[in-house]
């Protein structure tokens, strides 16, 4: 089974994925989640901008169809920006484009070099192919 | 693939919505095998079936069959059945995959020193074929697939489709016209190619159990497990019309009397969010106050109808169409309002 990964950012094992870009980090999750929930028809970002937040605590819920997903933080910081009116409005934008449009959060991170602990590429695409 | 109740289940082929969509527009056709057949054969057949179900099967022909609720002694629904009348001395009976365990020994409880009973569970496949386009599909599927049209609702014939010799019923879990096909499990490869094929050019796509799902909670047909069980009755259920208190003994049939003369304390209503969320099964239901209500017992957003919609049980009172209610969605309450049901209604 392939999924679509792009190695111009890191993932996680709970299949978010973390993009630097400029001061801040976009967070989102990854096609492979996307291909498990099916028809994203809700998408619920619970913080918001300022907001401090915890590295694996939860920020929001991915709902499809059938189930929901938690949103983890994949690092520490303070919430920048949140992709709210995108979503809100159009849930399957998530379908659409998981890497592009459909980021969830931006975060200031506290500690930066927390992202060289995450998955890189080819570590997640490892992991895919254990898990299946 | 899936497991459930001993079968791999194909639970999503192209997209939930999308063959969701298919099954309202065009057709579907959905492997539904793992349901549980068993036959009755001998002249007490009927009176064994009668003794355990709350309709009334002494009403059926040959050839026709009925939705039925099969009680416990305190009048909690053990399962959900339609009950096949082949001929007077040879009946099928159908029962949902996860009470198979329970209900067949049930069965043959009942059936000890009166008639034969056999599980034909591992033998018998069934497809169905669902959807506006569904008795044109049978149509092109040989030449006995045009005479199914003419079968009422719950009327069923031996039938040859596509080379493969069948029953075919005009019954559904989906709110659309069409059909359920029983075969010899060894031809359902051939059965359920052949109707692709035969289906192509009219829309026909192979739909699955989460499609099953959305497209049954739309027309408010019950699920077992979610929106009925054993701690559920068939009145406040919605399914007191499939309650013959007028019938002789069953089981079952004090506990309801009693319950309907008690007066009911819930019931299961429609309702559809109004907020942003998606009720679930298991959430709470509560009125403005925060106070439950009840509980939600099947919740999804709904394609046809582009909105988010649900079923709980409420308690008497709060059960009025037009009411707001509200769902505790992981601890945010989010407005809904009750709504009639079925939310959605083919055209006909």
């Amino acid at each position: 089974m392939s999924h679509h990964i792009t190695n111009d950012r890191v993932y996680t094992t709970d299949h978010e994925w973390a993009k630097e870009e400029g001061d801040v980090v976009l967070i989102g999750i990854t096609a492979y989640a996307v291909e498990q929930l099916g028809d994203i028809t809700l998408v619920n970002l619970d913080v918001a901008e300022g907001d401090v937040i915890e590295a694996g605590k939860p920020f929001g819920t991915v709902e499809s169809v059938k189930t929901l997903a938690d949103l983890f933080a994949p690092l520490s910081g303070t919430i920048v920006r949140v992709n709210k009116a995108a979503l809100e409005e159009r849930p399957e934008l998530v379908n659409e484009d998981c890497y592009g449009a459909a980021w969830m959060v931006a975060i200031a991170p506290t500690d930066r070099s927390v992202l060289n602990g995450l998955l890189d590429a080819v570590a997640y695409a490892k992991l895919l192919e254990t898990t299946h | 693939m899936v497991p459930f109740a001993g079968y791999d289940m194909p639970v999503q082929y192209e997209g939930v919505k999308q063959e969701h969509l298919a099954v309202r527009r065009a057709a579907g056709l959905f492997d539904v095998s793992h349901m549980g057949e068993f036959e009755l054969d001998g002249i007490e057949a009927l009176a064994v079936i009668d003794s355990l179900i709350t309709n009334d099967a002494s009403k059926l022909a040959d050839g026709r069959a009925l939705y039925t609720c099969a009680c416990n002694e305190r009048g909690t629904i053990l399962d959900d059945l339609i009950v096949y009348r082949l001929r007077e001395d040879k009946w099928l009976v159908v029962c949902n995959a996860s009470n198979r365990d329970k209900i067949l020994p049930h069965f043959t409880a009942a059936a000890a020193g009166r008639c034969a009973i056999e599980d034909a569970t591992e033998r018998t496949a069934l497809i169905a074929l669902q959807g506006p386009q569904a008795m044109a599909v049978a149509a092109r599927a040989g030449s006995e697939g045009a005479a199914l049209a003419e079968l009422q609702s719950f009327e069923l014939r031996e039938a040859s489709l596509v080379g493969v010799e069948c029953i075919a019923a005009r019954t559904g879990y989906t709110g659309e016209d069409g059909i359920e096909i029983f075969c010899d499990a060894d031809d359902a490869v051939s059965l359920w190619r052949g109707l692709l094929e035969a289906g192509r050019e009219l829309g026909l796509a192979p739909a699955g159990l989460a499609a099953r799902d959305t497209l049954r909670l739309e027309a408010r047909l019950s699920l077992y497990g979610n929106d009925i069980d054993e701690t559920t009755n068939p009145l406040e259920a919605g399914l007191g019309w499939t309650v013959k208190l007028g019938k002789a003994e069953f089981l079952g049939k004090e506990a309801l009397l009693a319950l309907k003369a008690g007066g009911l304390n819930r019931k299961l209503v429609g309702f559809e969010m109004v907020g942003r969320g998606i009720a679930r099964h298991g959430y709470a239901l509560l009125d403005a106050t925060g106070n439950t209500i009840g509980n939600c017992t099947s919740g999804s957003p709904a394609p046809s109808l582009e909105k988010s919609i649900g079923l709980g049980y409420v308690t008497l009172g709060q059960d009025a169409i037009g009411t707001k209610i509200y769902v505790d969605c992981r601890g945010k309450s989010i407005e809904a309002v009750v709504v009639p049901t079925p939310f959605y209604k083919r055209a006909t």
